[in-house]
Protein backbone atom coordinates (compact mmCIF):
# COMPACT_ATOMS: atom_id res chain seq x y z
CA UNK A 1 0.00 0.00 0.00
CA UNK A 2 1.02 3.33 -0.98
CA UNK A 3 0.77 6.45 1.76
CA UNK A 4 -0.57 9.53 0.27
CA UNK A 5 0.68 11.77 2.77
CA UNK A 6 4.55 11.08 3.97
CA UNK A 7 5.60 13.44 7.28
CA UNK A 8 9.05 13.63 7.65
CA UNK A 9 11.05 15.19 10.15
CA UNK A 10 8.43 18.43 10.22
CA UNK A 11 9.36 20.85 12.44
CA UNK A 12 7.00 24.00 12.88
CA UNK A 13 5.97 26.76 15.42
CA UNK A 14 4.46 30.17 15.73
CA UNK A 15 7.72 33.02 15.90
CA UNK A 16 10.99 31.42 17.81
CA UNK A 17 8.81 28.98 19.66
CA UNK A 18 8.78 25.49 18.00
CA UNK A 19 5.50 23.75 18.61
CA UNK A 20 6.05 20.59 16.44
CA UNK A 21 9.84 18.81 16.42
CA UNK A 22 10.95 16.25 14.78
CA UNK A 23 7.19 15.15 13.32
CA UNK A 24 7.73 11.78 11.34
CA UNK A 25 4.85 8.89 10.15
CA UNK A 26 2.49 8.37 6.96
CA UNK A 27 -1.09 7.67 6.08
CA UNK A 28 -1.59 4.58 3.59
CA UNK A 29 -3.98 4.95 0.99
CA UNK A 30 -7.68 4.69 1.94
CA UNK A 31 -7.17 4.85 5.31
CA UNK A 32 -7.69 6.99 8.05
CA UNK A 33 -5.47 7.65 10.87
CA UNK A 34 -6.19 9.63 14.32
CA UNK A 35 -3.84 12.08 15.65
CA UNK A 36 -4.69 12.34 19.18
CA UNK A 37 -2.92 14.07 22.68
CA UNK A 38 -3.78 16.51 24.89
CA UNK A 39 -4.62 20.03 24.48
CA UNK A 40 -1.28 21.54 23.44
CA UNK A 41 0.16 18.89 21.84
CA UNK A 42 0.60 20.42 18.28
CA UNK A 43 -2.43 18.66 16.80
CA UNK A 44 -4.01 21.71 15.27
CA UNK A 45 -0.78 23.23 14.43
CA UNK A 46 0.16 20.02 12.62
CA UNK A 47 -2.87 19.93 10.26
CA UNK A 48 -2.19 23.59 9.69
CA UNK A 49 1.51 23.13 8.46
CA UNK A 50 0.23 19.90 6.52
CA UNK A 51 -1.56 22.27 4.06
CA UNK A 52 0.71 25.04 3.94
CA UNK A 53 -1.04 27.58 6.70
CA UNK A 54 2.11 27.67 8.52
CA UNK A 55 5.19 27.27 6.75
CA UNK A 56 7.54 24.05 8.81
CA UNK A 57 10.42 25.47 9.83
CA UNK A 58 12.51 22.06 9.07
CA UNK A 59 11.53 18.44 7.00
CA UNK A 60 9.36 17.53 4.66
CA UNK A 61 5.41 16.99 3.72
CA UNK A 62 5.03 14.54 0.94
CA UNK A 63 1.38 14.41 -0.83
CA UNK A 64 1.28 11.86 -3.24
CA UNK A 65 4.82 11.16 -3.57
CA UNK A 66 5.51 15.19 -4.22
CA UNK A 67 6.95 17.64 -2.15
CA UNK A 68 4.61 20.45 -0.89
CA UNK A 69 7.10 23.10 -0.31
CA UNK A 70 6.44 26.07 -1.98
CA UNK A 71 2.80 24.91 -3.14
CA UNK A 72 0.67 27.73 -2.51
CA UNK A 73 -2.50 26.93 -0.12
CA UNK A 74 -5.00 27.75 -2.60
CA UNK A 75 -3.45 25.39 -5.10
CA UNK A 76 -3.73 22.46 -2.94
CA UNK A 77 -7.59 22.06 -3.37
CA UNK A 78 -6.89 21.36 -6.67
CA UNK A 79 -4.51 18.75 -6.23
CA UNK A 80 -6.89 17.15 -4.04
CA UNK A 81 -6.11 18.42 -0.51
CA UNK A 82 -9.07 19.23 1.37
CA UNK A 83 -8.22 20.76 5.27
CA UNK A 84 -11.81 21.36 7.29
CA UNK A 85 -9.99 23.35 10.15
CA UNK A 86 -11.60 23.89 13.51
CA UNK A 87 -14.68 24.95 14.76
CA UNK A 88 -14.75 28.19 12.03
CA UNK A 89 -14.47 26.23 8.79
CA UNK A 90 -18.12 27.70 7.33
CA UNK A 91 -18.30 31.08 6.26
CA UNK A 92 -21.31 32.27 8.73
CA UNK A 93 -22.26 35.62 6.22
CA UNK A 94 -22.64 33.10 3.42
CA UNK A 95 -25.72 31.06 2.87
CA UNK A 96 -25.84 27.01 2.74
CA UNK A 97 -25.85 27.33 -0.51
CA UNK A 98 -22.92 29.65 -1.23
CA UNK A 99 -20.82 28.51 1.03
CA UNK A 100 -21.39 25.05 -0.77
CA UNK A 101 -20.93 26.70 -4.04
CA UNK A 102 -17.48 28.30 -2.81
CA UNK A 103 -15.98 24.67 -2.23
CA UNK A 104 -16.65 24.18 -5.63
CA UNK A 105 -15.76 27.35 -7.50
CA UNK A 106 -12.43 26.61 -8.70
CA UNK A 107 -13.53 23.35 -10.53
CA UNK A 108 -13.63 23.37 -14.10
CA UNK A 109 -15.97 20.14 -14.69
CA UNK A 110 -19.28 22.54 -13.81
CA UNK A 111 -21.04 19.36 -14.11
CA UNK A 112 -19.62 17.24 -12.02
CA UNK A 113 -19.13 20.44 -8.69
CA UNK A 114 -23.21 20.31 -9.30
CA UNK A 115 -23.41 17.04 -9.04
CA UNK A 116 -21.30 16.64 -5.92
CA UNK A 117 -23.48 19.52 -4.39
CA UNK A 118 -26.75 17.57 -4.93
CA UNK A 119 -24.75 14.31 -3.61
CA UNK A 120 -24.05 16.88 0.17
CA UNK A 121 -27.91 17.75 0.25
CA UNK A 122 -28.65 13.93 0.16
CA UNK A 123 -25.82 12.74 2.60
CA UNK A 124 -26.89 15.95 5.13
CA UNK A 125 -30.73 16.75 4.63
CA UNK A 126 -30.77 19.24 7.54
CA UNK A 127 -28.56 21.43 4.68
CA UNK A 128 -30.92 20.60 2.17
CA UNK A 129 -33.73 22.57 4.49
CA UNK A 130 -31.21 25.56 5.42
CA UNK A 131 -30.47 25.97 2.01
CA UNK A 132 -31.08 29.77 2.34
CA UNK A 133 -30.28 30.51 5.44
CA UNK A 134 -26.91 32.12 6.87
CA UNK A 135 -24.21 29.99 8.12
CA UNK A 136 -24.62 31.90 11.24
CA UNK A 137 -28.02 31.05 11.84
CA UNK A 138 -27.17 26.94 11.56
CA UNK A 139 -26.73 25.03 14.81
CA UNK A 140 -23.38 23.56 15.21
CA UNK A 141 -23.92 19.82 14.06
CA UNK A 142 -25.25 21.72 11.01
CA UNK A 143 -22.28 23.35 10.72
CA UNK A 144 -19.90 20.58 10.79
CA UNK A 145 -22.05 18.73 8.27
CA UNK A 146 -21.57 22.15 6.14
CA UNK A 147 -17.91 22.21 6.29
CA UNK A 148 -17.47 18.56 5.92
CA UNK A 149 -20.26 18.74 3.25
CA UNK A 150 -18.14 21.41 1.46
CA UNK A 151 -14.75 20.16 1.42
CA UNK A 152 -16.35 16.90 -0.60
CA UNK A 153 -17.69 18.65 -3.57
CA UNK A 154 -13.92 19.12 -3.77
CA UNK A 155 -13.97 15.40 -4.73
CA UNK A 156 -10.55 15.05 -1.99
CA UNK A 157 -8.10 12.10 -2.29
CA UNK A 158 -7.30 12.93 1.07
CA UNK A 159 -9.21 15.04 3.88
CA UNK A 160 -7.50 16.69 6.88
CA UNK A 161 -10.35 17.21 9.68
CA UNK A 162 -9.54 19.03 12.92
CA UNK A 163 -11.85 18.31 15.81
CA UNK A 164 -15.08 17.00 13.52
CA UNK A 165 -16.78 15.87 16.87
CA UNK A 166 -16.29 19.11 18.92
CA UNK A 167 -19.90 20.26 20.41
CA UNK A 168 -21.65 17.88 18.66
CA UNK A 169 -23.79 15.23 20.43
CA UNK A 170 -22.59 11.63 20.50
CA UNK A 171 -25.14 10.15 17.61
CA UNK A 172 -24.05 13.24 14.96
CA UNK A 173 -20.43 11.79 16.12
CA UNK A 174 -21.06 8.53 15.34
CA UNK A 175 -22.83 9.90 12.15
CA UNK A 176 -19.95 11.58 10.75
CA UNK A 177 -17.58 8.65 11.63
CA UNK A 178 -19.55 6.14 9.87
CA UNK A 179 -19.60 8.69 7.04
CA UNK A 180 -15.85 8.50 6.76
CA UNK A 181 -15.59 4.81 7.30
CA UNK A 182 -17.24 4.29 4.23
CA UNK A 183 -15.74 6.99 2.14
CA UNK A 184 -12.67 5.38 2.48
CA UNK A 185 -13.62 2.11 1.76
CA UNK A 186 -15.74 2.66 -0.92
CA UNK A 187 -13.84 5.67 -2.77
CA UNK A 188 -10.53 5.21 -1.56
CA UNK A 189 -10.43 8.45 0.31
CA UNK A 190 -7.98 9.05 3.04
CA UNK A 191 -8.63 11.19 6.06
CA UNK A 192 -6.06 12.60 9.11
CA UNK A 193 -8.27 13.29 11.97
CA UNK A 194 -7.36 15.20 14.31
CA UNK A 195 -9.58 14.22 17.77
CA UNK A 196 -9.89 15.20 21.65
CA UNK A 197 -12.35 12.32 21.58
CA UNK A 198 -10.53 9.39 21.70
CA UNK A 199 -12.74 6.86 22.22
CA UNK A 200 -14.91 7.54 18.76
CA UNK A 201 -11.67 8.10 17.24
CA UNK A 202 -10.11 4.94 17.56
CA UNK A 203 -13.66 3.74 16.77
CA UNK A 204 -12.80 4.47 13.31
CA UNK A 205 -9.66 4.84 12.26
CA UNK A 206 -7.14 2.99 11.03
CA UNK A 207 -4.10 3.94 12.87
CA UNK A 208 -3.52 6.32 15.80
CA UNK A 209 -0.67 8.99 15.93
CA UNK A 210 -0.35 9.76 19.50
CA UNK A 211 1.72 13.84 19.90
CA UNK A 212 2.58 15.03 23.51
CA UNK A 213 4.41 18.03 23.44
CA UNK A 214 5.23 18.22 19.46
CA UNK A 215 6.41 15.13 19.01
CA UNK A 216 4.89 11.97 17.99
CA UNK A 217 5.31 9.63 20.81
CA UNK A 218 3.54 6.18 19.18
CA UNK A 219 2.03 5.44 15.78
CA UNK A 220 0.57 1.82 16.05
CA UNK A 221 -2.51 0.48 14.56
CA UNK A 222 -6.13 2.20 15.94
CA UNK A 223 -6.69 -1.66 17.20
CA UNK A 224 -3.50 -2.11 19.52
CA UNK A 225 -4.08 1.30 20.79
CA UNK A 226 -7.94 0.62 21.97
CA UNK A 227 -7.53 -3.32 23.13
CA UNK A 228 -3.56 -3.05 24.69
CA UNK A 229 -4.69 -1.77 28.11
CA UNK A 230 -0.61 -0.69 28.86
CA UNK A 231 -0.23 1.22 25.38
CA UNK A 232 -3.34 3.32 26.17
CA UNK A 233 -2.68 3.80 29.88
CA UNK A 234 1.00 4.89 28.89
CA UNK A 235 -0.10 7.32 25.98
CA UNK A 236 -3.78 7.81 26.27
CA UNK A 237 -4.02 8.31 29.54
CA UNK A 238 -7.31 6.15 30.41
CA UNK B 1 -42.85 74.95 -0.31
CA UNK B 2 -40.62 74.95 -3.51
CA UNK B 3 -38.00 75.75 -1.76
CA UNK B 4 -38.33 72.79 0.03
CA UNK B 5 -38.89 70.63 -2.95
CA UNK B 6 -35.81 72.59 -4.70
CA UNK B 7 -33.67 71.80 -1.71
CA UNK B 8 -34.89 68.10 -1.72
CA UNK B 9 -34.12 67.69 -5.54
CA UNK B 10 -30.56 69.14 -5.21
CA UNK B 11 -29.66 67.02 -1.75
CA UNK B 12 -30.74 63.91 -3.68
CA UNK B 13 -28.64 64.54 -6.68
CA UNK B 14 -25.59 65.77 -4.42
CA UNK B 15 -26.28 62.69 -2.64
CA UNK B 16 -26.37 60.56 -5.10
CA UNK B 17 -22.66 61.40 -5.10
CA UNK B 18 -21.85 60.74 -1.62
CA UNK B 19 -23.37 57.33 -1.50
CA UNK B 20 -21.22 56.43 -4.44
CA UNK B 21 -18.33 57.90 -2.62
CA UNK B 22 -19.32 56.03 0.60
CA UNK B 23 -19.81 52.59 -1.44
CA UNK B 24 -16.44 52.85 -2.38
CA UNK B 25 -14.99 53.64 0.98
CA UNK B 26 -17.28 50.35 2.35
CA UNK B 27 -15.99 48.11 -0.87
CA UNK B 28 -12.27 48.73 0.57
CA UNK B 29 -13.72 48.40 4.38
CA UNK B 30 -15.36 44.91 3.40
CA UNK B 31 -12.27 43.75 1.54
CA UNK B 32 -9.52 44.85 3.61
CA UNK B 33 -11.06 45.97 7.08
CA UNK B 34 -9.25 49.38 6.70
CA UNK B 35 -10.77 52.89 5.77
CA UNK B 36 -9.34 54.30 2.96
CA UNK B 37 -8.61 57.83 4.35
CA UNK B 38 -6.71 58.63 0.05
CA UNK B 39 -9.98 58.19 -1.21
CA UNK B 40 -10.64 61.35 -2.12
CA UNK B 41 -7.18 62.15 -3.19
CA UNK B 42 -7.13 59.27 -5.28
CA UNK B 43 -10.22 60.04 -6.84
CA UNK B 44 -8.85 63.84 -7.68
CA UNK B 45 -6.02 61.89 -9.48
CA UNK B 46 -8.42 60.09 -11.43
CA UNK B 47 -10.70 62.89 -12.35
CA UNK B 48 -7.48 64.64 -13.36
CA UNK B 49 -6.89 61.98 -15.72
CA UNK B 50 -10.15 61.69 -17.01
CA UNK B 51 -10.54 65.76 -17.89
CA UNK B 52 -7.12 65.58 -19.61
CA UNK B 53 -8.45 62.85 -21.98
CA UNK B 54 -11.20 64.43 -22.18
CA UNK B 55 -10.15 67.87 -23.38
CA UNK B 56 -7.58 66.20 -25.53
CA UNK B 57 -10.13 64.19 -27.27
CA UNK B 58 -12.68 66.66 -27.05
CA UNK B 59 -15.40 63.76 -25.72
CA UNK B 60 -16.45 63.72 -21.62
CA UNK B 61 -17.14 59.79 -22.43
CA UNK B 62 -14.11 59.18 -23.46
CA UNK B 63 -12.61 61.10 -20.59
CA UNK B 64 -14.75 59.16 -18.06
CA UNK B 65 -13.80 55.93 -19.03
CA UNK B 66 -10.27 57.03 -19.30
CA UNK B 67 -11.15 57.67 -15.13
CA UNK B 68 -12.49 54.70 -14.30
CA UNK B 69 -9.94 52.65 -16.30
CA UNK B 70 -7.20 55.05 -14.21
CA UNK B 71 -9.40 54.03 -10.87
CA UNK B 72 -8.96 50.66 -11.07
CA UNK B 73 -5.16 50.91 -11.95
CA UNK B 74 -4.91 53.24 -9.40
CA UNK B 75 -6.31 50.95 -6.85
CA UNK B 76 -4.70 48.32 -7.84
CA UNK B 77 -1.33 49.77 -7.72
CA UNK B 78 -2.24 51.00 -3.89
CA UNK B 79 -2.94 47.55 -3.26
CA UNK B 80 0.32 46.11 -4.54
CA UNK B 81 2.70 48.49 -3.62
CA UNK B 82 1.53 49.87 -0.77
CA UNK B 83 -1.44 49.01 1.48
CA UNK B 84 -0.09 45.10 0.87
CA UNK B 85 2.85 45.44 2.97
CA UNK B 86 1.43 47.75 6.03
CA UNK B 87 1.41 46.05 9.44
CA UNK B 88 -2.63 45.15 10.88
CA UNK B 89 -1.01 45.06 14.44
CA UNK B 90 -2.39 48.52 14.57
CA UNK B 91 -5.16 50.20 12.77
CA UNK B 92 -3.34 53.46 12.95
CA UNK B 93 -0.43 52.39 10.73
CA UNK B 94 -3.31 52.39 7.73
CA UNK B 95 -4.15 55.51 8.47
CA UNK B 96 -1.26 57.05 8.71
CA UNK B 97 -0.07 55.61 5.47
CA UNK B 98 -2.97 56.74 3.75
CA UNK B 99 -2.84 60.18 5.26
CA UNK B 100 1.07 60.10 3.46
CA UNK B 101 -0.38 58.63 0.02
CA UNK B 102 -2.86 62.28 0.41
CA UNK B 103 -0.07 64.20 0.77
CA UNK B 104 1.83 62.41 -2.22
CA UNK B 105 -0.75 62.48 -4.65
CA UNK B 106 -1.64 66.11 -4.40
CA UNK B 107 2.22 67.32 -4.39
CA UNK B 108 2.21 65.36 -7.75
CA UNK B 109 -0.94 66.76 -9.01
CA UNK B 110 -0.02 70.09 -8.00
CA UNK B 111 3.68 69.53 -9.89
CA UNK B 112 2.39 68.47 -13.03
CA UNK B 113 -1.00 70.17 -13.14
CA UNK B 114 -0.61 73.13 -10.90
CA UNK B 115 -2.24 73.76 -8.04
CA UNK B 116 -4.74 76.39 -9.64
CA UNK B 117 -8.89 75.64 -10.55
CA UNK B 118 -9.08 74.25 -14.15
CA UNK B 119 -11.92 74.12 -15.74
CA UNK B 120 -14.06 71.21 -15.96
CA UNK B 121 -17.21 71.16 -17.94
CA UNK B 122 -20.21 69.60 -17.44
CA UNK B 123 -21.25 66.95 -20.23
CA UNK B 124 -25.37 68.61 -19.67
CA UNK B 125 -26.93 71.35 -18.45
CA UNK B 126 -26.46 71.90 -14.84
CA UNK B 127 -29.63 74.62 -14.98
CA UNK B 128 -32.51 73.03 -13.25
CA UNK B 129 -35.60 72.25 -15.06
CA UNK B 130 -38.64 73.87 -13.73
CA UNK B 131 -41.75 71.21 -13.52
CA UNK B 132 -44.75 73.10 -12.93
CA UNK B 133 -43.58 76.23 -11.41
CA UNK B 134 -41.19 74.73 -9.48
CA UNK B 135 -37.29 74.34 -10.26
CA UNK B 136 -36.82 70.43 -9.86
CA UNK B 137 -33.78 68.72 -11.65
CA UNK B 138 -31.35 69.64 -14.03
CA UNK B 139 -30.54 67.70 -16.71
CA UNK B 140 -26.98 66.83 -14.63
CA UNK B 141 -28.77 65.93 -11.78
CA UNK B 142 -30.39 63.09 -13.80
CA UNK B 143 -27.40 62.11 -15.34
CA UNK B 144 -25.82 61.61 -11.97
CA UNK B 145 -28.99 59.92 -10.36
CA UNK B 146 -28.75 57.77 -13.05
CA UNK B 147 -25.04 57.04 -12.99
CA UNK B 148 -25.06 56.42 -9.42
CA UNK B 149 -28.26 53.97 -9.82
CA UNK B 150 -26.74 52.00 -12.54
CA UNK B 151 -23.25 51.54 -10.59
CA UNK B 152 -24.99 50.11 -7.35
CA UNK B 153 -27.11 48.17 -9.08
CA UNK B 154 -23.96 46.65 -11.23
CA UNK B 155 -22.24 46.14 -8.40
CA UNK B 156 -25.14 44.41 -6.50
CA UNK B 157 -25.53 41.96 -9.14
CA UNK B 158 -21.29 41.16 -9.06
CA UNK B 159 -21.53 40.67 -5.60
CA UNK B 160 -24.93 38.40 -5.18
CA UNK B 161 -25.24 36.78 -8.61
CA UNK B 162 -21.30 35.94 -9.99
CA UNK B 163 -19.00 33.60 -9.31
CA UNK B 164 -15.97 36.15 -8.63
CA UNK B 165 -18.44 38.44 -6.66
CA UNK B 166 -19.04 35.01 -3.94
CA UNK B 167 -15.16 34.58 -3.98
CA UNK B 168 -14.76 38.61 -2.76
CA UNK B 169 -16.90 37.81 -0.12
CA UNK B 170 -15.56 35.23 1.07
CA UNK B 171 -12.00 36.23 1.22
CA UNK B 172 -13.17 39.39 3.04
CA UNK B 173 -15.67 37.43 5.69
CA UNK B 174 -12.92 34.16 5.95
CA UNK B 175 -9.71 34.52 4.31
CA UNK B 176 -7.91 31.63 5.58
CA UNK B 177 -11.23 29.16 4.51
CA UNK B 178 -11.49 30.63 1.43
CA UNK B 179 -7.73 29.62 0.84
CA UNK B 180 -8.11 26.54 1.61
CA UNK B 181 -11.24 26.18 -0.74
CA UNK B 182 -9.04 27.14 -3.76
CA UNK B 183 -10.14 30.91 -3.53
CA UNK B 184 -6.64 33.64 -4.60
CA UNK B 185 -7.55 35.79 -1.94
CA UNK B 186 -4.69 37.85 -2.08
CA UNK B 187 -6.09 38.49 -5.53
CA UNK B 188 -9.21 39.31 -4.55
CA UNK B 189 -7.97 42.04 -2.47
CA UNK B 190 -6.31 43.71 -5.37
CA UNK B 191 -9.63 43.67 -7.16
CA UNK B 192 -11.60 44.72 -4.36
CA UNK B 193 -9.04 47.95 -4.12
CA UNK B 194 -9.38 48.02 -7.65
CA UNK B 195 -13.20 48.53 -7.95
CA UNK B 196 -13.83 50.78 -5.23
CA UNK B 197 -11.49 52.90 -6.53
CA UNK B 198 -13.00 53.04 -10.06
CA UNK B 199 -16.67 53.71 -7.97
CA UNK B 200 -14.39 56.85 -6.33
CA UNK B 201 -13.06 57.91 -9.92
CA UNK B 202 -17.00 57.61 -11.13
CA UNK B 203 -17.87 59.84 -8.22
CA UNK B 204 -15.10 62.10 -8.23
CA UNK B 205 -16.28 62.87 -12.20
CA UNK B 206 -19.67 63.35 -11.44
CA UNK B 207 -19.16 66.00 -8.61
CA UNK B 208 -15.79 68.12 -9.83
CA UNK B 209 -18.48 69.99 -12.74
CA UNK B 210 -21.03 70.67 -9.94
CA UNK B 211 -19.36 74.00 -8.78
CA UNK B 212 -16.60 72.38 -7.15
CA UNK B 213 -13.70 73.06 -9.60
CA UNK B 214 -10.88 70.79 -10.38
CA UNK B 215 -8.11 71.33 -8.03
CA UNK B 216 -5.81 68.86 -6.26
CA UNK B 217 -7.81 69.41 -3.03
CA UNK B 218 -11.20 69.42 -4.80
CA UNK B 219 -12.77 66.08 -2.49
CA UNK B 220 -11.62 66.93 0.80
CA UNK B 221 -14.71 68.40 2.02
CA UNK B 222 -16.50 65.66 -0.37
CA UNK B 223 -14.59 62.50 1.42
CA UNK B 224 -15.74 63.91 4.77
CA UNK B 225 -18.91 64.00 4.01
CA UNK B 226 -18.99 60.68 2.34
CA UNK B 227 -16.77 59.40 4.97
CA UNK B 228 -19.93 60.43 7.36
CA UNK B 229 -22.69 59.00 4.96
CA UNK B 230 -20.95 55.83 4.84
CA UNK B 231 -20.86 55.63 9.47
CA UNK B 232 -24.34 56.61 9.08
CA UNK B 233 -25.14 53.13 6.81
CA UNK B 234 -22.62 51.33 8.80
CA UNK B 235 -19.65 50.73 7.14
CA UNK B 236 -19.89 47.05 6.81
CA UNK B 237 -23.43 47.64 4.58
CA UNK B 238 -23.36 48.81 0.88
CA UNK B 239 -26.93 49.08 1.09
CA UNK B 240 -25.94 51.21 4.23
CA UNK B 241 -23.68 53.43 1.87
CA UNK B 242 -26.48 54.26 -0.78
CA UNK B 243 -29.19 55.33 2.03
CA UNK B 244 -26.61 57.09 4.23
CA UNK B 245 -25.22 59.07 1.01
CA UNK B 246 -29.27 60.01 0.36
CA UNK B 247 -29.81 60.79 3.70
CA UNK B 248 -26.85 63.05 4.18
CA UNK B 249 -27.24 64.74 0.84
CA UNK B 250 -30.40 65.73 1.76
CA UNK B 251 -29.61 67.14 5.05
CA UNK B 252 -27.05 69.14 4.47
CA UNK B 253 -28.73 70.50 1.38
CA UNK B 254 -31.50 71.82 3.60
CA UNK B 255 -28.59 73.24 6.21
CA UNK B 256 -27.07 75.17 3.65
CA UNK B 257 -30.38 76.29 1.88
CA UNK B 258 -31.85 77.29 5.42
CA UNK B 259 -28.67 78.52 6.91
CA UNK B 260 -26.47 78.87 4.58
CA UNK B 261 -23.25 77.53 3.36
CA UNK B 262 -20.76 78.50 5.74
CA UNK B 263 -22.67 75.94 8.19
CA UNK B 264 -22.00 73.03 6.06
CA UNK B 265 -18.62 71.82 7.54
CA UNK B 266 -19.93 72.21 11.09
CA UNK B 267 -22.80 70.10 10.05
CA UNK B 268 -21.39 67.47 8.60
CA UNK B 269 -19.09 66.78 11.76
CA UNK B 270 -21.99 67.08 14.09
CA UNK B 271 -23.63 64.35 12.04
CA UNK B 272 -20.68 62.48 12.18
CA UNK B 273 -20.15 62.68 15.85
CA UNK B 274 -23.91 62.29 16.78
CA UNK B 275 -23.88 59.19 14.86
CA UNK B 276 -20.93 57.36 16.52
CA UNK B 277 -22.15 58.52 19.70
CA UNK B 278 -25.91 57.02 19.08
CA UNK B 279 -25.38 54.47 16.93
CA UNK B 280 -21.54 53.43 16.16
CA UNK B 281 -22.51 50.79 14.56
CA UNK B 282 -24.22 52.96 12.12
CA UNK B 283 -28.41 52.49 10.72
CA UNK B 284 -27.52 48.94 8.68
CA UNK B 285 -24.81 47.69 10.73
CA UNK B 286 -24.84 43.62 10.08
CA UNK B 287 -22.92 43.65 13.82
CA UNK B 288 -25.41 40.77 14.99
CA UNK B 289 -24.63 39.05 11.90
CA UNK B 290 -20.97 39.07 12.21
CA UNK B 291 -21.53 37.75 16.52
CA UNK B 292 -21.18 33.89 16.65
Amino acid sequence: MTAVLEVEAVSAGYGPVPVLRDVTFEVPAGTIAAVLGANGAGKTTLLRTLSGLLRPTGGRVRFDGADLRGVRVERLVRRGLAHVPEGRGVVAELTVEENLRLGGLWRSDRVDARRAQDEVYELFPPLARRRRHAGHQLSGGERQMLALGRALIARPRLLLLDEPSLGLAPKVTAQIMALLRRLCDERGLTVLLVEQNVRSALSVADQGVVMSLGRVVTAAPAGRLRDDDQLRHAYLGF
Amino acid sequence: MDRFLFLTFGGLSTGAVYAAFALALVLIWRAARLVNFAQGAMAVATAYVGYAVASATGSYWLGLGAAVLAGLLLGALVERVLMRFVGHANPLNEVIVALGLVLLIQAVLGMVFGNGYRPAAAPFDTDALTLGGVAALSPYDLWVLGAVLVVVVLLALLFTRTPIGLRMRAAAFAPEVSRLLGVDVSRMLTLGWALAAAVGALAGMLVVPTGLGLHPHAMDLVFVVAFTAAVVGGLDSPAGAVVGGLLVGLILSYVTGYLGPDTTPLAVLVLLLAVLLVRPGGLFSSAKARHV
